[in-house]
């Protein structure tokens, strides 16, 4: 589990049937475990980047669960997601912390800049927008996660500068200061 | 998986051999903060620029990626432990010329090291900077020290030492009573005595038995499990294991957030090693002891922090609290009898067996044992982990060890516990911080979440945002907390945005008590608590946004046209009048500012202008000179000129009578005489101007700046009567019957008395006496050795006049923390040369 990454870098598409291919090589190890649902379906969102309705269909199956209650797991966390995600996931942090600091500006101009509200994705599927509520890099507030990348004391006005270099191209430098 | 026997640790006597001496050499050291604040800042960088020139130099020095050092607003640090040089700011650019002199040249990087306090001496030892030496670290002992990726680093710091001794020497029970000796309570939320919990544990009967950890750190403002969990794996292994033993579980989980990638990767990696080693897993150091441990990831959701609901996730199933009794301890996962603690909790657990529960309990309050780890976040200098005994007042941890507010601006509150606590006014700061003093202020120490607020926070709008954040977290299971707390946003709202209501507050206070007495969880029975704490602190800035729609901080956005504007006390339009000024339209710029104020000349000279301290520009570089623009425009003014008047008979035929011919009498009748209306001001001194003239010397107040302004509203109409004083010539009765209209403004001329031994002997003043004699008569007995108490404005006028007086010293006394407040910061322009500054000492 601790090679997973909790944000998917897979860029290319696949399609349900490719993912239900690969669910029993992907996550039957949970089916006899205690609790195993929940990692099954971190497994999984970390594999495709999110949980069609089909592949969530197929693990109810696995499980033995009424689909209702896989469907009601999903939903319940925010982690997960049912719809396809960018390829960068751009968390806003709105902590105590980095709200007092201005985080609704930076959400605000980061809105603009994507032209996207939280939750949806970018049309060229680059960029999602999430707020998280604390990434403990409270002492650097106001503070945005692109993926693992930690960005600190960030600017509203130079929001572009920062996701340009996800457009581009493969980022040179993690971890960028502005 | 059968462990490799070449690692495993066979027997307790193996394990303390692992333990380095005391003064054994060691290969000298670089120590990297690869914590969350300063893998943001770049350190990951400087780690490799120091291997690199390592390499270059085929230096014999090992550098080392640690978990959080604690200082994270100067991130990166780093740390020589050759002799204990702690460098801020680390640049990758750096590493070479801290390879180059200091590492080999055993010279000091001066621009590197921190300075104290004042900015001013270096302090380059790690020992000697005031943000570590006054703190404890039992907790965090090993972040920042030990290598956590390194599971023989920790056994070199002496981890796992105190699961050898339980294993050894202790019975389940003995250990039990040692937590309860220490007196260790919780320190994930309200502080429940930890041994009790494990006893419950323990004494019901079942065949298995589980120990969790909830490492869910949720609370908005709180990253101190996170520093653990990355720094010192090891220790919160040890400390489940430790646990495990006593309550007689076999099997633990450690319920870790999804946001935290790096600290499941940390974790997963120790337990892996531990478990190579034979200290997690069968038979552990050859005893008859097996525990097993597993990682479990949240997926975001802050109500799995409660531990019904951590439970009810690591079952795979929602998150949504269940009622109790039945206690997790008799009925928790899978149905077994289950032990929940924070990490924090469990990190305490080997000092406590290790040092003795009497070394533990030694520390802190009656109530509250040992040390606790605060985030210390929000408008404080020294952002980042501190670690200080259970206890040590709020004013300490922000000033002493925080190093005071940005940009020296006042201290308005701090929340405590995050979406769960409360917030602690300025009137408050000698709070020690324990569970009870907190509690009996409306906050929580919770997981120790501490963000600190200055003027510049509305605490309406941060209620409203954490009302909000509990609305998006409620699981939905109950009505109270789902729709209750919905109820109270849309309160929040209303106020925020201008439409409030005077009966909002107390209806926020009777639903805030009604969530609270009918939630199923903590999350809804806490929920109210930063609405409930905000109004019984700050019920006067409720009132101003439901009353006046003002908003003094200048944050919400319906309330404020511009910050500054909203900053000041006479509502100014200040961007107005600035941009008239840019445009040279300066009389305009004039009557706008009169609109509002018709002192403007004396403003520009005496103003203490609230409104740069809320400038949007300061964001950029600094803030706009505004009072500086002002007295620009005032000095276009050649020939005065008057305000518009509205004409009207029937106003000036009614008689009006102000009594006092201060600022608030002078401008009542001032906006009177624009309405219309011919008042008559009667003043009992023979100038009018009240403290204008009475107390603000002319040095700072040019008399005929004030006469000026006081003769243009005497031409639109007013009459001033001077030699007039209430009760001698006339009296509230007989201006009844002879006016239409009384207006009663004689002002606060008197001064406060300090309440200290001896202050009504000879030779103690009040400033204000002191200066209403000097600026009525000229004069006044002045000792040649003088002491003001107090750093405000009326105390740096009596400190300047008693020089200009003759006296050959003068000492200002003031609180250290209210030195923003103290006129020494400013210079006043027009000052005489050879003012008072190069006289004037201060002790703090």
């Amino acid at each position: 589990m601790a090679e997973e990454k909790t944000c998917c870098m897979c860029s290319q598409e696949v399609t349900d049937e490719e993912m239900i291919a690969q669910l029993d090589e992907l996550i039957g190890e949970y089916i006899k475990q205690p609790g195993g649902l929940i990692p099954a379906l971190q497994t999984v969102q970390s594999r495709f980047g999110y949980l069609p309705e089909s592949v969530l269909l197929k693990i109810s199956r696995m499980f033995d669960k009424p689909y209702s209650e896989v469907a009601g797991v999903v939903g319940f966390y925010s982690f997960f997601s049912t719809v396809p995600r960018g390829k960068y996931t751009v968390r806003v942090c709105l902590g105590t912390a980095c709200y007092v600091r201005g985080g609704k500006e930076v959400l605000s101009a980061m809105k603009k800049e994507l032209g996207i509200d939280i939750g949806e994705t970018t049309e060229d599927r680059l960029f999602s927008l999430d707020v998280g509520r604390c990434f403990g890099a409270c002492g650097l507030a106001p503070v945005i996660m692109v993926n693992d990348d930690v960005h600190q004391r960030v600017n509203p006005s130079k929001i572009g500068e920062i996701l340009k270099a996800y457009a581009v191209e493969e980022p040179q430098e993690e971890g960028v200061a502005v | 998986m059968i462990a490799p026997v070449d690692k495993r640790i066979q027997s307790v006597k193996d394990l303390k051999e692992r333990v380095r001496a005391v003064g054994e050499n060691e290969v000298a050291r670089i120590l990297v903060c690869a914590g969350g604040g300063c893998l943001a800042s770049g350190s990951d960088k400087v780690i490799d620029a120091l291997r690199e020139e390592a390499g270059i130099r085929d230096l014999d020095i090992e550098i080392i990626a640690t978990g959080c050092m604690g200082l994270c607003a100067e991130g990166p640090v780093i740390l020589m432990t050759d002799n204990m040089t702690f460098y801020q700011r680390v640049h990758p650019d750096d590493a070479s010329v801290i390879m180059s002199e200091h590492v080999q040249g055993a010279r000091t990087i001066e621009r590197l090291v921190a300075r104290d306090a004042n900015g001013e001496r270096a302090v380059p030892c790690l020992n000697d900077i005031d943000f570590f030496q006054k703190q404890t670290k039992v907790v965090l002992r090993n972040c920042g020290r030990v290598d956590p990726e390194s599971i023989d680093d920790a056994l070199e710091a002496g981890v796992y030492q105190a699961l050898g001794k339980t294993l050894s020497e202790l019975l389940p029970n003995d250990v039990i009573e040692q937590i309860k000796i220490s007196g260790l309570r919780g320190r994930g939320g309200a502080g429940f005595p930890t041994w009790m919990k494990w006893n419950f544990t323990r004494q019901t009967p079942a065949d298995l038995r589980y120990m969790l950890c909830n490492a869910d750190e949720g609370d908005p403002g709180a990253y101190m499990d996170r520093s653990v969990l990355e720094g010192d794996p090891h220790s919160l292994i040890e400390g489940m294991a430790i646990g495990a033993y006593a309550i007689g579980a076999s099997q633990g989980y450690v319920y870790v957030r999804a946001e935290y990638p790096l600290a499941v990767e940390r974790l997963q990696k120790a337990i892996d090693e531990a478990n190579e080693h034979g200290l997690l897993g069968e038979n552990i150091l050859g005893s008859d002891f097996s525990f097993n441990l597993e990682i479990r990831m949240g997926s975001g959701a802050f109500v799995c922090g409660e531990e019904t609901a951590l439970i009810a996730s690591i079952e795979g199933r929602r998150g949504e609290p269940r009622p109790r009794p039945p206690f997790p301890a008799q009925k928790g996962l899978w149905g077994k009898p289950t032990v929940l603690n924070n990490v924090e909790t469990y990190a305490n657990v080997p000092s406590i067996i290790g040092n003795g529960a009497d070394w533990y309990a030694a520390f802190g309050t009656e109530k509250s044992k040992g040390t606790k780890v605060f985030a210390l976040a929000g408008a404080v200098r020294n952002t980042g982990l501190v670690e200080v005994p259970v206890g040590t007042p709020l004013g300490e941890l922000i000033y002493d060890i925080g190093g005071g507010i940005v940009n020296n601006k006042p201290f308005k509150a701090a929340q405590l516990g995050g979406p769960s606590g409360g917030c602690v006014p300025k009137e408050h700061l000698n709070v020690p911080l324990d569970y009870e003093s907190l509690s009996e202020l409306g906050a929580i120490m919770g997981s120790g979440g501490l963000i600190v607020m200055d003027d510049d926070a509305c605490m309406v709008d941060v209620a409203r945002f954490f009302v909000e954040f509990v609305q998006e977290e409620s699981c939905g299971k109950c009505v109270p907390c789902r729709v209750g707390t919905k109820r109270m946003l849309e309160i929040l709202t209303r106020i925020c945005d201008g439409q409030g209501r005077i009966e909002d507050i107390d209806r926020l206070i009777e639903l805030g008590e009604f969530i609270q007495q009918g939630s199923l969880c903590g999350l809804g029975q806490t929920a109210p608590n930063p609405v409930l704490s905000t109004i019984r602190h700050f019920r006067e800035e409720y009132v101003e946004h439901i009353r006046d729609r003002h908003c003094r901080a200048g944050v919400c956005p319906s309330l404020v046209r511009a910050p500054c504007q909203s900053a000041c006390p006479a509502g100014v339009d200040i961007p107005g009048f600035i941009s008239l000024v840019g445009g040279k339209r300066y009389s305009e710029a004039l009557q706008l500012h009169r609109n509002r104020n018709p002192f403007a000349s004396v403003c520009a000279r005496v103003c203490f202008h609230t409104c740069e301290e809320k400038c949007r520009r300061s964001t950029l570089d600094e803030s706009v000179s505004i009072r500086g623009i002002k007295r620009f425009m005032v000095e276009q003014e050649t020939e005065m000129q008057l305000p518009e008047i509205r004409t009207n008979a029937a106003n000036a035929a009614k008689k009006i009578a102000i009594v006092g011919g201060g600022p608030a009498g002078i401008s009542c009748a001032f906006f009177l005489a624009r309405l219309g209306y011919k008042p008559i001001v009667f003043e009992k001194e023979p100038r009018p101007g009240g403290m204008l003239v009475q107390a603000i010397p002319a040095y700072r107040l040019p008399r005929e700046t004030l006469a000026r302004e006081i003769r243009m509203i005497e031409r639109m109409g007013v009459t001033i009567e001077t030699g007039k004083a209430l009760g001698r010539d006339f009296t509230i009765s007989e201006l009844k019957e002879q006016y239409d209209a009384v207006f009663v403004g004689i002002g606060a001329p008197d001064g406060i008395r300090v309440d200290l031994p001896g202050s009504d002997t000879k030779g103690v003043d009040d400033a204000m006496t002191f200066l209403r004699q000097y600026n009525i008569r000229g004069s006044v007995p002045v000792g040649s050795n003088v002491v003001v108490i107090g750093g405000g404005n009326a105390a740096v006028d009596a400190a300047r006049t008693a020089i200009r007086l003759g006296a050959e010293r003068v000492t200002i006394l003031y609180r250290a923390y209210a030195r923003r407040d103290a006129g020494l910061c400013r210079r006043d322009r027009g000052s005489p040369a050879g003012g008072c500054p190069d006289r004037i000492a201060d002790f703090s």
